[in-house]
């Protein structure tokens, strides 16, 4: 090797900026994943029926999501709108451009969960007198999260990962605040390893409270 | 009283009800034999309207269940229903799975739906079983769960929906003893059922139901012991064939 002398005073000099990128970067992370989850689930409905304007709407959104770059949505909100005159601060634009991303992925993930309930479960809900919507709440979305439960935290933890392009867009995230650190001091590498090490303690703290959510619900 | 007027009902090209009409007295227990196929199951299912039907009127109380007026999660809260597969949901324990659409659907408070759940656990005999997941219950158990449940919106009418095929034949006994007791208790009954001694022994008329239509119905005396049409005749030789089948292989 030639020589790199880590320096690592200066980050330790930046790290409260790093923290404050690290509490946006966990409001978004947040934010996108319940905005995505309460989109995902009637297009997930909508999506299963296999037929009507909702579902032409919601395999469109998942198509667009999960077959374009990220960063080209977010683009899309951030600059597009802005070709149009219409100027949203970057901090709503990654949040939007997140949940869209999230909601599309989300959706193909309950649609895989929801066909793996048995259909004879809606009309025995149904039969008691249950609304459609009642039958999803109680009887149709407690099962199917037990399906998904992996693959969906995965997808929240993926929406915190995508964040980090709000970097490009000029939001003081994790990722951003980071980038503004090291352009001060040029010591790139030692900043982006800090910051890499508490993306992935976030992650880690997600998934963890996440499983204690899901014993405490299905009490196994 | 249920009123089935002409009811007409395709699946695509294939019509499975030609017609049906037949009417359900209050306190009585109808039975709806027939072969696979004869529309029995598909019957039952528009009774409640979880099916659609093409033509004709059911009526339940003086309401046409297929109205699109009708507010259906309302007339459903009369009409109880038990399907072949039990259907409980998994992720309930049983007093839960009793206790939800009284909370839910007739409002009623957390406690006192638990109540009433473990009332009607107790009356088909679970209430031992009341914290167990279904998992954990024996078929016949589950059945009887499922029995409880729809009991629990306290229903003008059970219908019951070949509620014992799926059952391993030891398990059939404790599941018919539910439904005796409740026919006991002065409940209206439309079972569809292969068991014909059930039908024999407990129901007050017989209808036999031969490719979408009513090919045969009266008392039990009549409609199994002197069957008039010979599809009837028919059908019933071949059910005692295949219930002493079933009697040697249990047997061997």
């Amino acid at each position: 090797m030639n020589g790199y002398h880590f320096y690592w005073s200066t980050v330790w000099q930046s790290f409260p900026l790093m923290l404050a990128g690290a509490w946006v970067t966990i409001q978004i992370t947040f934010l996108a994943f319940i905005i995505g989850t309460v989109i995902a689930m009637p297009m997930a409905v909508a999506r299963q029926k296999g037929e009507g304007w909702a579902y032409r709407v919601s395999t469109s959104w998942v198509e667009l999501a999960r077959n374009t770059p990220a960063v080209f949505q977010l683009f899309v909100f951030y600059f597009g709108l802005g070709a149009f005159h219409i100027n949203i601060p970057s901090y709503a634009a990654v949040l939007i451009s997140v949940s869209f991303n999230n909601a599309g992925y989300m959706t193909e993930i309950f649609r895989g969960g929801l066909s793996a309930i048995p259909r004879q479960q809606m009309s025995a809900a149904r039969s008691l007198g249950m609304t459609s919507p009642q039958s999803f709440m109680h009887v149709i979305f407690p099962q199917m999260f037990k399906v998904i439960f992996l693959a969906y935290i995965t997808q929240g933890i993926w929406g915190m990962l995508n964040s980090s392009l709000g970097m490009l867009v000029g939001l003081q995230d994790l990722t951003g605040a980071t980038q503004y650190a090291q352009s001060v001091s040029f010591r790139t590498f030692e900043f982006f390893i800090v910051a890499a090490g508490m993306y992935y303690l976030i992650a880690k703290g997600l998934q963890f409270s996440a499983l204690i959510a899901f014993r405490l619900m299905y009490r196994s | 009283m249920i009123e089935i007027r002409s009811v007409r009902k395709t699946f695509g090209p294939l019509e499975v009800l030609k017609g049906i009409s037949l009417d359900v007295n209050k306190g009585e227990l109808l039975c709806l034999i027939g072969a696979s196929g004869s529309g029995k199951s598909t019957l039952l299912q528009c009774i409640n309207g979880l099916e659609p039907i093409q033509g004709g009127e059911i009526i339940v109380d003086g309401v046409s269940v297929h109205d699109p007026k009708t507010n259906i999660n309302t007339l459903r809260r009369k009409l109880g229903i038990v399907f072949q597969q039990y259907n409980a949901f998994p992720h309930l324990t049983a007093l839960e799975n009793v206790a939800l659409a009284p909370r839910v659907v007739a409002k009623r408070s957390r406690s006192d739906a638990r109540a009433l759940a473990q009332k009607h656990l107790d009356h088909v005999g679970l209430g031992a079983k009341a914290g167990s997941l279904p998992s954990k219950l024996s078929g016949g158990q589950q059945q009887r769960l499922a029995i409880a449940r729809a009991l629990a919106m306290e229903p003008t009418y059970m219908l019951f929906d070949e509620v014992t095929s799926a059952l391993d034949p030891e398990l059939v006994g404790e599941v018919l003893e539910t439904m005796r007791l409740l026919k006991a208790e002065g409940m209206t009954m439309v079972v569809v059922t292969h068991d014909i001694s059930f039908a024999r022994e407990s129901a007050d008329r017989v209808a036999f139901l031969h490719q979408g239509e009513v090919c045969e119905i009266g008392t039990a005396a009549e409609v199994i012991d002197r069957p008039q049409q010979p599809q009837t005749q028919k059908f019933l030789r071949r059910e005692r064939q295949a219930s002493l089948d079933m009697l040697e292989r249990t047997v061997a």
